[in-house]
């Protein structure tokens, strides 16, 4: 298995997947409840909720987390959820941003590997306590000192994937608005990347500027857009993983869709 | 969540006509461009943007709202599910059904749009011609083919029309928009409010039965109102393409170009003379006919509809599920085809959600024998040729999906245009009185009562009538007033509005503030069930009243004033500040516009 460069695609297929779960060589990761881990999984894949992720998301955390879940440095991962790949796109970050080189996120939901009638099992792997160490990645995260004074400067894109009506509501000043709905594609969690790119270019948005996602809090739905844009290979990407919450703790400046109603348009 | 991943149900039934074409999304996404990089001048492309059916959005270049045209109120499952897709994508997560049978995506980034219409073109959409000076969308009653007072199913003629103008030169650059709507009778269309409205006849010359239309012409709600004149007793269809293009014609060539404010064709028509405008119609006409170097004639697909009962499973309970009653009281139509209903089923201001949309489509494909759905002409949606025996489980659907909102044929479901959701022009926010409206009528149970069914609310955010309030028993239109210093939202209140063979435009009643309204609307209905005679109904009353002809103690609109004249005197903002906010709104309240595009 080679590692993990930037141009590489971060996302793996069903097709390659079941070759590797038959070659034995991948440890998966199971996003999802433990109920729902404990009902039927993808073979070889161990269970973590994002909720034990999220509950001290510290490197040194993430470090003691990979190594109870069996990954070594070298062992490829691939993770995947049955939301919209927001989930999974945020474990697969977490991997990254402590070193883990050979980490990959599954294009389809737990439900569509399901709907493709593929093999479920309830069947656990065994997992052996391993060592993994701690090489921060730190260029892929931003904070928010950090996209404070990033965005002032040129070539640097804010991207907020909240839902339309909350953007509107308010955002850090100067974001642009792309709605995490607006990455998947039909059958895929994101877009193919003629998709991609095209949205890219009707926004305006150059694939060599350095661009900083964010969402509503922990840094799901600006992770899935985060590998939606690295699926173009785009150099520059940058998770603001503590996103909008910290952003209004830290009472920083934001900006609001003045003299509208909008909320009055939504039938929820 | 993870259902929009999934493509689109096949195994549903596909429409015949295309009214997509794919190069207009590339021409839209690289022209937005090229304005942006002010290469194009901002007028020239607020025309263009318009002509592809983006409308401007209140106070902002950024977004704009994309207006779907569904000709005819055709829409078919898998064009739903795709809607819903493209609300979740690039809109709110709500879509909005017009009251022209349109359905809309508001708050979409201005360079998402052409992704829209891709995504349109997909499943043989368009949003070409919806906006700007141009035809509208072709509309044609929801009941059309299935209700009992009709002579002949208009919907073909509209389709084909639609098809016929759509991209078509002869209607590229009007002075001004023009609508076209068809009916099947005089009580569930609205064929007096329009350019040019179609009500379906049939004549017997020498034993032979012909197809024909009543043509009204030079009518529409706006600033000024008028209702359409008659031009003949009967245009037979294969005269109505030539009265068509006549008509156009006519009001390309005299139409006002320069005054914007006043250049419908209902102005040129009114300045000119009725008899004068139609003999000019029918002496065109007489040349479109003897000058076309082709023989020009409309595609009419007559084929007799395919009715198949989906297959459902049957309702094994017979016990009625709670509400369902109520439901089939004020939201069942009962079609001339024996045992087959038109369901309607009512949205708030005509909001749905992207799942409520998804469940609309399962619930066309599952219950609809014609496999299709109809938008009305009230914000709302129809799903025809439902059987008997399905109405239980159909409903039992609907109450899972927030979808069984009693009250749709009633005056409980009251329209609002967008108002300050979205609008530049608006002054208040009309679109969430509605709503207000029709949640108070149902927690009141109105919906059910007889009395007031055959009445409508209907409200606009300004004195133009996107609301259609002037054709309502009870309407509004919003504005600003003052009370010393300080402003709040008010409405002018009309009564007896009508757009049947009666049609007349409302009477100014009152000003009414908007915190105001629902309580003055519940008085008024107080004093009607005071007053009324046996076997009344509201809108009879309020006739009678306007006409005179009333004989209890209320008998003039002023009476009515006096009455409700306690419910608008304003408290001081120190003792109800409330009072001064609008709908929506926490702050308090002033008015602001933006530059209004119906002119552009």
């Amino acid at each position: 298995m080679c590692s993990m460069t930037t141009q590489e695609t971060p996302l793996i297929n069903v097709d390659t997947l079941r070759e590797q779960i038959i070659k034995n060589d991948v440890r998966i990761i199971d996003v999802r409840r433990k109920d729902d881990y404990n009902q039927g999984h993808i073979r070889n894949s161990v269970n973590l909720p994002l909720a034990n992720l999220l509950a001290d998301p510290s490197p040194e955390n993430i470090v003691r987390i990979a190594e109870e879940l069996g990954i070594e440095d070298e062992t490829p991962v691939v993770v995947y959820d049955d939301t919209f790949g927001a989930l999974s796109s945020r474990v697969v970050w977490a991997l990254q941003y402590i070193g883990h080189k050979n980490v990959k996120l599954l294009d389809v939901t737990f439900s569509q590997w399901k709907e493709l009638s593929l093999e479920v099992t309830t069947e656990e792997p065994e997992i052996k306590p391993v060592k993994h160490s701690l090489n921060l990645r730190s260029e892929i995260m931003a904070t928010a000192e950090y996209l404070e004074k990033a965005k002032e400067k040129k070539n640097v894109v804010v991207i907020d994937n909240r839902e339309r009506l909350n953007f509107l509501e308010q955002h850090i000043p100067g974001a642009i608005n792309i709605p995490y709905r607006t990455l998947a594609t039909d059958g895929r969690i994101i877009r193919n990347k003629d998709g991609m790119r095209n949205l890219l270019k009707n926004r305006g948005i150059s694939e060599d500027a350095e661009i900083i996602t964010y969402c509503g809090s922990v840094g799901t739905l600006s992770g899935l857009a985060f590998y939606a844009l690295k699926s173009l290979g785009l150099p520059n990407v940058k998770l603001y993983v503590h996103s909008f919450k910290e952003w209004k703790n830290l009472e920083k400046p934001t900006q609001k869709q003045e003299n509208a109603s909008y909320w009055d348009l939504s039938a929820e | 969540m993870a259902q929009q991943l999934r493509p689109s149900k096949s195994g549903s039934k596909k429409p015949n006509i295309d009214w997509s074409r794919r190069e207009e999304a590339d021409n839209f996404a690289d022209t937005v461009k090229l304005f942006r990089q002010g290469k194009i001048e901002p007028d020239m492309f607020r025309r263009f943007r318009l002509q592809h059916g983006a409308y401007g959005t209140r106070m902002t270049d950024d977004y704009a709202m994309v207006r779907i045209k569904v000709p005819a109120g055709e829409v078919y499952p898998h064009q739903l599910e795709k809607i819903a897709q493209l609300s979740e994508m690039y809109s709110i997560g709500s879509a909005h059904f017009s009251t022209r049978e349109n359905i809309q995506l508001h708050w979409v980034v201005l360079e998402d749009v052409s992704e829209i219409m891709h995504s349109l073109a997909d499943v043989g959409l368009t949003s070409r011609e919806a906006c700007g000076n141009t035809v509208r969308n072709v509309m044609c009653s929801p009941l059309s083919g299935v209700c009992k007072d009709e002579l002949f199913d208009a919907t073909p003629y509209a389709l084909a029309i639609a098809k016929f103008l759509l991209r078509n030169p002869l209607n590229q650059a009007l002075p001004r928009k023009f609508k076209f709507n068809f009916t099947c009778c005089e009580k569930h269309g609205m064929i007096r409010i329009v350019d040019v409205g179609l009500l379906p006849q049939i004549r017997q010359i020498d034993g032979e039965i012909q197809k024909g239309f009543k043509i009204f012409l030079g009518g529409g709600l706006g600033n000024k109102s008028f209702v359409g004149h008659e031009l003949e007793e009967f245009t037979p269809v294969d005269d109505f393409l030539y009265t068509s293009i006549a008509v156009l014609r006519i009001f390309d060539r005299l139409g006002d170009r320069k005054n914007l404010a006043r250049n419908r064709m209902r102005y040129l028509v009114n300045d000119m003379g009725w008899e004068k405008f139609k003999n000019i119609v029918l002496k065109e006409r007489a040349i479109v006919k003897a000058t076309q170097s082709v023989i020009v004639k409309l595609r009419i697909d007559e084929s007799s509809k395919e009715i198949t009962r989906p297959i459902s499973i049957s309702n094994e309970s017979t016990e009625h599920p709670d509400g369902f009653e109520r439901w089939k009281k004020t939201n069942v139509f009962k079609q001339k085809q024996v045992n087959y209903n038109s369901v309607f089923i009512g949205l708030e201001s005509g909001d749905i959600t992207a799942n409520q949309l998804r469940t609309i489509a399962q619930i066309t494909r599952d219950f609809s024998g014609e496999g299709l759905a109809r938008n009305g002409f009230s914000q709302n949606i129809v799903i025809r040729y439902v059987h008997d025996d399905d109405l239980i489980n159909l409903y039992s659907t609907l109450i899972e999906t927030g979808l069984a909102k009693t009250g749709s044929l009633t005056m409980a479901s009251a329209v609002g245009c967008s108002g300050t959701t979205s609008c530049n022009l608006a002054l208040t926010n009309s679109h969430r009185l509605a709503k207000e409206i029709q949640r108070k009528f149902l927690e009141l149970k109105l919906d059910e009562d007889d009395d007031l069914r055959d009445s409508s609310i209907k409200i606009s955010g300004c004195p133009n009538s996107c609301g259609q309030h002037e054709i309502a028993t009870i309407g509004l239109y919003g504005g600003g007033a003052r009370f010393g210093k300080d402003m709040y939202p008010n409405y002018v209140l009309s009564l007896g509005g009508r757009f049947d063979g009666q049609s007349m435009l409302g009477h100014h009643t009152a000003r009414v503030p908007v915190k105001r309204v629902i309580p003055v609307i519940l008085e008024i209905i107080k004093l009607f069930k005071k007053y009324k005679q046996p076997d009344d109904s509201f809108s009879k009353w309020i006739d009678r009243i306007i006409h005179g002809n009333e004989s209890s103690e209320i008998k003039s609109v002023e009476d009515i004033k006096k009455i409700i004249a306690p419910l608008l005197i304003p408290p001081t903002k120190e003792d109800d500040s409330d009072f001064y906010a609008d709908y929506g709104s926490d702050t308090s309240y002033h008015t602001i516009t933006g530059k209004g595009e119906c002119a552009a």
